[in-house]
């Protein structure tokens, strides 16, 4: 069996969540000196640790808010590609393969697992520990690879998609942007707000609906 | 392959038309009726939790599985086809409801020149060299006889609008360059949000005509003719891909699925697809079907009506070695011709105020159609039609909305600096969006692929389709007016996209996809006649977006709706009762 991997992430992001593993058990987080261990689905702790470095770079804490590692970006990254999509399970996948023109879009046969796998190699092991300005060249030189553009889309996503996804954690990413979640209505507000923030602390979807929603990464097929 | 008891009607596809000739025929008659539904059941009550940009805006959880079934596309007859592997420009649905459940419920009504299109232009511009390779059809039917069907469907549905053509009256307000109204629409139009009021004043200030767009979605409580009633919109912003969480969004599940799901002469059968329609003699005797546990079954019927997608209609007859397939070289054959899309194409643009473009509802904006049609065109400059402008505020979720940039703001992409000007400029920016009607061509057309197979080892459907200098000069067009309505509203102009040089299958454009088994006056020139019945095998019908011989400058489902009920008054009211070709 394979050993379960875990990566230690910040705790002010996992207010007492709980955590599903792949098998299916839920795993409650524990909180220790401000940190605390996710066990992962498809990264092992090392890839784990790149890609959040890496999305660290790419959507940083700065002095304009926090970012992809407070958010857990790599949560998010993690719980896609250990899911359906990450295995291709709704795109066409017949051959044969054949090479075509950008109009006719991604013709590899590599999934976003293997894209993945192959691109987080590239960046080498020794990414997570590097210097800023040296992982920043590393991530400029890959700039124009599918990888790199998959890495950034979802480093978006995991910042600012609903965090039954495992990212956009403490709605960290819809405070960042003032986005009120999903609510239900906006019939007295629609004509009235013109021009001006619709400032409403965010809500989640399960805060909304009041109850579990489970993300289509988390259902049995 | 298990034989079933024979009924008296199958009904290949769960979605808007056909659930509406389904509950037309048990409501009118006591004729037995089943319907094939390749996708997923569904009920109006699971959207209730739906309100999820990832799964279902990004991930696109309720269309086609493509891993089971895509389409290939060339770009001409001289290329080989690859197939469409992921998502690009367009979107089709499946389950039941099919596209009419995650629509954003836009409702036009086609003006009186699209169907008579090729008389108009032969009128309009005699020998014009952009009309070479045209292949633009008459209907076989006129607005003013369909004007009463339109009006059925309006009523249904609960659209909400203005008029602006009551019965030959213009009304300031409405859309002025419509076709004649009987009546005025069941609703009053949408409450406004703030960039379709800029968008509204900006574009009547400059001697233009807006109009609210016609929608589908309630703007207030509303009970239609069939006893239904809906709550009005909430405008959260979840339709467009989403089912609607209120039914607030005219959807099959919440009008037609309800009247229909306890007739003891109504079955719905899920997760089966047709996979023939069997047919001898002239005449159809039933489908093949596979379904969700692999199982096949003949089900024999008397009358079989196909109203799945434009796409799946098509290929079925293919499969099912029903009809004659075009050929683009001879220019014979009905099979697969007059393959249309839509023409498309938006100008971004940016104001220094907050826009809430994540409030709003599928269809509310406005429009403009003085460039629509016959309205503004210019021959000189290799336009002959051209079509609508709208400022629209479907409701943006933070991922569609995040990342816009005015030029010149930085280079970046990621990191710091990217992500200072991503977050000071969000929420300050929306789209001016353009829809035109795209002409058919001689050389677009679909036929079945030679290489790429389903699940089943079925051939895909192949699409042949590329652009033409007359879509570039529609688009050249919307892009400069566009900027130019958004620089008056005091907006920076941004990024623009016209058609390009090619047909691409990368970005979404429409799910309006029209053709392969059109309506004419001619059996030489079509597949079913005005009445929707297939020209040779007169126990065949045929419904949907499948049998346009042209696409319209507006959204198609409305006018697919209407035709259904004139199909269904023929098929009721004329076929039932005396068997046989009605044209």
């Amino acid at each position: 069996m394979k050993r379960r991997e875990f990566l230690t992430v910040p705790v002010k992001g996992l207010g007492g969540v709980l955590i599903y593993s792949l098998a299916g058990e839920a795993i409650r987080v524990q909180a220790q000196d401000g940190v605390v261990r996710v066990p992962l689905r498809f990264f092992n702790e090392a890839e784990a640790r790149t890609v959040q470095a890496a999305c660290a770079r790419i959507f940083p804490a700065d002095d304009s808010g926090p970012g992809a590692t407070e958010a857990n970006v790599i949560v998010y990254i993690d719980h896609q590609l250990a899911g359906p999509w990450g295995a291709d399970k709704h795109r066409y996948t017949k051959g044969p393969w054949v090479e075509s023109m950008p109009e006719h879009g991604y013709q590899g046969k590599e999934n976003p697992r293997e894209i993945y796998r192959a691109g987080v190699a590239k960046l080498g092991g020794d990414f997570a520990s590097l210097a800023l300005a040296a992982q920043d060249e590393r991530l400029r030189a890959i700039e124009k690879t599918l990888f790199f553009q998959l890495l950034r889309t979802h480093t978006i996503e995991g910042m600012f998609s609903d965090p039954l996804h495992g990212g956009n954690a403490g709605l960290i990413g819809w405070q960042l942007i003032g986005y009120p979640g999903p609510l239900m209505s906006y019939r007295d507000e629609i004509d009235k707000y013109h021009g001006m923030p619709f400032e409403a602390k965010p809500r989640s979807l399960e805060q909304v609906v009041g109850r579990k929603v489970v993300g289509w990464e988390d259902e049995k097929e | 392959m298990q034989r079933l008891k024979p009924v008296d009607v199958v009904i290949v596809g769960g979605g808007f038309t056909g659930l509406l000739m389904a509950k037309e025929i048990t409501a009118r008659t006591s004729r037995s009726v089943v319907v094939l539904e390749r996708g997923p059941a569904r009920t109006n009550g699971q959207y209730s939790a739906g309100m999820d940009e990832l799964d279902y805006a990004v991930r696109l959880r309720m269309m086609q599985n493509l891993a089971d079934e895509t389409l290939t596309h060339r770009h001409s007859a001289k290329a080989s086809a690859v197939p469409v592997r992921q998502y690009g420009s367009f979107q089709p649905g499946t389950g039941t409801g099919g596209a009419g459940e995650h629509w954003g419920a836009l409702s036009y009504r086609f003006g009186p020149d699209v169907f008579r299109l090729e008389s108009d232009l032969r009128e309009k511009h005699p020998g014009s060299k952009i009309l070479e390779n045209v292949t633009a059809q008459d209907w076989g039917v006129t607005y003013d006889e369909l004007e009463l069907n339109y009006y059925r469907a309006e009523r249904m549905m609960g659209v909400s609008g203005k008029a602006g053509n009551l019965r030959g009256q213009k009304v300031e307000g409405g859309n002025v360059f419509e076709g004649p109204r009987s009546q005025e629409f069941p609703l009053p139009p949408h409450k406004t949000s703030y960039v379709a009021d800029r968008f509204r004043t900006t574009a009547r200030d400059s001697g233009y005509h807006p109009y609210p767009v016609p929608s589908a979605t309630l703007s207030q409580t509303y009970k239609n003719p069939d006893g239904i009633t809906r709550a009005g919109c909430q405008y959260c912003g979840y339709c467009t891909r989403f089912g609607c969480m209120i039914g607030a969004k005219a959807q099959p599940t919440n009008l037609l699925l309800p009247l229909v799901e306890h007739k003891k002469t109504f079955a719905l059968r899920a997760g089966c697809q047709v996979r023939r329609v069997l047919h001898r003699d002239g005449m159809a005797e039933g489908v093949t079907y596979t379904d969700s546990a692999g199982n096949e079954f003949e089900q024999p019927a008397r009358v079989v009506i196909l109203s799945s997608w434009t796409l799946n209609n098509v290929r079925l007859l293919l499969l099912s070695k029903l009809g004659e397939p075009y050929d683009p070289a001879t220019a014979k054959g009905t099979l697969g011709r007059n393959l249309t899309h839509q023409v498309s194409g938006n100008v971004r643009f940016f104001l220094n105020e907050y826009l809430n473009t994540f409030m709003g509802a599928g269809g509310l904006g406005f429009a403009i159609d003085d460039f629509d049609g016959n309205n503004a065109f210019d021959p000189a400059a290799g336009l002959l039609r051209g079509g609508q402008l709208r400022m629209q505020a479907s409701g943006e979720g933070p991922l569609a909305a995040f990342g816009h940039i005015p030029p010149g703001e930085t280079k970046a992409v990621w990191g710091s600096e990217w992500k200072k000007a991503a977050l000071k400029w969000h929420d300050k920016s929306s789209q001016i969006s353009f829809e035109g009607g795209h002409f058919p061509y001689r050389q677009n057309y679909m036929d079945l692929d030679p290489t790429y197979t389903d699940k089943f080892g079925d051939p895909l459907i192949r699409l042949t389709l590329d652009w033409t200098d007359h879509e570039r000069a529609q688009t050249d067009m919307a892009i400069r007016v566009g900027s130019e309505i958004a620089r008056r509203m005091g907006a920076k102009v941004g990024a623009s996209r016209g058609v390009g040089a090619r047909y691409s299958v990368t970005y979404y454009q429409s799910t309006h996809i029209q053709g392969g088994t059109i309506m004419g006056a001619s059996p030489e020139r079509s597949v079913v006649n005005p009445c929707s019945q297939h020209w040779k095998t007169p126990n065949l019908w045929i419904t949907g977006g499948s049998t346009f011989p042209q696409s319209a400058s507006g959204n198609p489902t409305l006018t697919m709706l209407a035709m259904t009920y004139r199909a269904a008054d023929a098929m009721i009211d004329r076929y039932f009762k005396h068997p046989g070709a009605l044209a």
